[in-house]
């Protein structure tokens, strides 16, 4: 059933990087699993096994100082939009060299460096905090564009819909970018909204919006450069729904009772990596070398991230108390005085 | 110096941080065409233009959260929420993310942003719209609380809040804003977030107040010839942990008046911490004069007894200068609650 990745237009090297960068994702992701079972993590995770295509295929698409924001489910965002995987895996492994000093985790990838603020972990967050950085873009006539990630639970959060209209009405240069991965944690979609259609709801505010199917780069990776550009031309906000699927489990202790194995073998066979690699090989058959390249340096580049991770130090305990606000508060002098 | 209200000091507190800097916006309800609703950005959009002074939807989570993401890009939003308990809608964009930004980036992302809010009771709007709601925000580390009590402090805290780098809460008493006060301007007329200022001398006993219980509890000292000292504390993030602990060493006694609801009020806070740094120096227990444990009544009079009213703090600051005991508030007294 799985229609092939269409190349047409995509030079070898654009095509040779979307795969690298969707099979980094996976390698990552992969290699976080095995190591919380193991342990060595902390916390929780959400993991985004299967939705690579979606990250990969918007930041390829981005400028390098547009911004993004991000969800619960940041690791792939973050890695898309150039957090390194030392600094990412670093933080989750909460050392002072990862990404927020080892003061966020999971939840919270994201470096200004890169155009990513730390990653919103409740559900609809950023979709108003975007409206700002499109507002600020706007008033500094700067040609930025933000792109705002979010799953389709988002969209029945009050939040979603006060974000949207604000920024339709204001003409602001955002790309909204659902992830439709069907399921709101265990709950089905279809089951908590009766037009499931995210593209057909977001018309009520006048915003256009273009359905992608969200396990192919390529096609997201269009559907976002023609976002964009409609975005930072002065036409205003434009939402993309990527059609997509988790392969992973809502969060650690997920075992995914809610869907049948038949459901994720079906979405399984439109594995974005397996695609991207047909499509490259069906293209030219030498390519082959070069994907056995990219896998390997991937490999090495994983591997350097935890050994990086496991040795950074752990934050210092002064570092709690860096940037709660710009300048610390006075200690008063006047300190226990007996009686 | 010149004579204003309150709400026209705020909007000349505005309009000299506009024009002194362009990253300055002011976003609300009905703020630009119509100068605010209890006309606090009056004359803006004229100056500044519908760029900067912006009618928003009504829409708080919407508005306030734009705050926070042009805020962590380089502008300086200052927001107005018409009255606090709108707040309530938009609380995660204030606490869970402007107050998060900061420490999640290791300083590199900030959130430089005002939100303005009307509080208070005193003028028959229910309970829905009358309460001052600041312990809403005073327990989040990362944002800032103020709290001006005339035209003077209004003028010279907003203008600090503006130009903090951080995200400053700023409540102002609603029954205040037509309140009219010699407002020096310019640099003289700046105060600093975190410093309380006397508002009366004294030696009998320190009275802390905030934004309304300022002049209630002047004009009580006034009308009984009480021999206390009065600190507005101003800002409650961070607060003024310095002036008031010295001024309870002169005193030896402490008290704290504050207009919310008597149970978790931020009074509390006050006088653990000063109890703990200056207990020998106290030669009577601590108390707080409160609002009831209830909502705000619409009904004129019954309102008027909700405030800690003057003849309220007299007869409570009286018997306490006197005795040493601590009194009990009129609902105790009369048998009423608890």
């Amino acid at each position: 059933m799985s229609t092939p990745i269409d190349l047409t237009g995509v030079d070898r090297e654009t095509a040779l990087r979307l795969y690298r960068q969707v099979v980094r994702l996976r390698r990552f992701e992969d290699k976080v699993y095995q190591l919380f079972l193991k342990g060595e993590l902390p916390g929780t995770v959400h993991q985004y096994q299967g939705q690579e295509a979606v990250a990969v295929g918007v930041c390829e698409a981005l400028a390098a100082d547009d911004w993004i924001t991000s969800t619960h489910r940041p690791h792939g965002h973050a890695i898309a939009k150039g957090v390194s995987m030392r600094a990412a895996m670093a933080e989750l492994y909460g050392k002072a060299t990862g990404c927020c000093g080892g003061k966020g985790g999971s939840m919270h990838l994201g470096d200004p460096d890169v155009g990513m603020v730390p990653a919103i972990a409740i559900v609809a967050g950023g979709v108003s905090v975007v409206s700002g950085m499109g507002l600020a873009f706007k008033l500094q006539k700067s040609g930025q564009v933000a792109a705002c990630f979010f799953g389709e639970g988002a969209t029945n959060e009050g939040a979603f819909h006060e974000g949207l209209n604000f920024s339709a009405v204001q003409k602001l240069p955002i790309v909204y970018v659902c992830e439709n991965n069907l399921y709101g944690a265990s709950t089905a979609y279809h089951l908590t909204t009766l037009v499931p259609e995210v593209t057909e709801r977001v018309k009520a505010y006048g915003i256009p919006a273009i359905s992608v199917d969200g396990m192919d780069p390529v096609a997201v990776r269009a559907a976002m450069q023609q976002a964009r550009e409609h975005a930072a031309s002065g036409h205003g906000p434009m939402l993309i729904e990527a059609k997509t699927y988790r392969f992973a489990g809502h969060s650690r202790g997920d075992a995914r009772k809610y869907r049948g194995r038949e459901e994720e073998d079906t979405w399984k066979e439109l594995d974005p990596i397996t695609r991207m690699r047909d499509a490259i090989l069906a293209r030219d058959p030498a390519d082959e070398q070069a994907i056995t390249q990219i896998d390997a340096e991937i490999e090495t580049e994983l591997d350097d991230a935890v050994e990086f991770a496991r040795q950074s130090p752990l934050p210092d305990a002064t570092l709690a108390f860096t940037d709660v606000y710009a300048d610390p508060f006075p200690i008063p002098s006047v300190v226990g005085e007996r009686s | 110096m010149g004579s204003m209200r309150m709400n026209q000091a705020i909007a000349t507190a505005l309009a000299e941080e506009m024009r002194e800097n362009s990253s300055v916006i002011v976003m609300g309800e009905d703020v630009a065409d119509a100068g605010g609703p209890f006309k606090t950005s009056e004359g803006l959009l004229k100056e500044f233009g519908p760029k900067r002074v912006r009618d928003t939807p009504i829409s708080e989570m919407g508005f306030t959260g734009a705050a926070v993401g042009a805020a962590a890009l380089g502008l300086r939003p200052v927001v107005e929420i018409m009255f606090v308990e709108f707040l309530g809608v938009a609380l995660d964009a204030v606490v869970t993310e402007a107050a998060k930004f900061r420490y999640l980036s290791q300083g590199q992302v900030s959130c430089p942003m005002v939100v303005r809010a009307s509080i208070g009771s005193g003028l028959g709007f229910g309970c829905q719209h009358s309460q001052t709601l600041e312990n809403w925000v005073a327990a989040t580390p990362g944002l800032k609380v103020a709290c001006p009590s005339d035209p003077q402090s209004a003028y010279g805290l907003l203008k600090a809040a503006i130009r903090d780098p951080d995200p400053v809460i700023f409540l102002e008493p609603r029954a205040l804003y037509a309140s009219r006060g010699e407002v020096v301007t310019g640099p003289d007329g700046l105060l600093e977030l975190g410093r309380a200022r006397i508002a009366r001398e004294g030696t009998k006993a320190t009275v802390v107040t905030l934004g309304r219980t300022t002049s209630l509890t002047r004009a009580a000292a006034q009308q009984a010839n009480l021999d206390i000292e009065i600190i507005d504390l101003l800002s409650l993030v961070p607060w003024d942990v310095k002036t008031v602990c010295a001024s309870v060493k002169r005193t030896g006694r402490l008290v704290v008046i504050e207009e919310a609801p008597h149970s978790g009020g931020w009074g509390s806070e006050i006088i653990s911490t000063i109890t703990a740094q200056a207990f020998a120096s106290l030669d009577a227990a601590p108390f707080r004069i409160t609002a009831p444990d209830v909502p705000v009544p619409y009904q004129r009079d019954l309102e008027a007894l909700y405030l800690p009213s003057e003849s309220e703090i007299v007869r409570q600051l009286e018997s306490y200068l006197v005795t040493g005991v601590v009194p009990q508030p009129w609902w105790t007294q009369e048998g009423i609650a608890r």
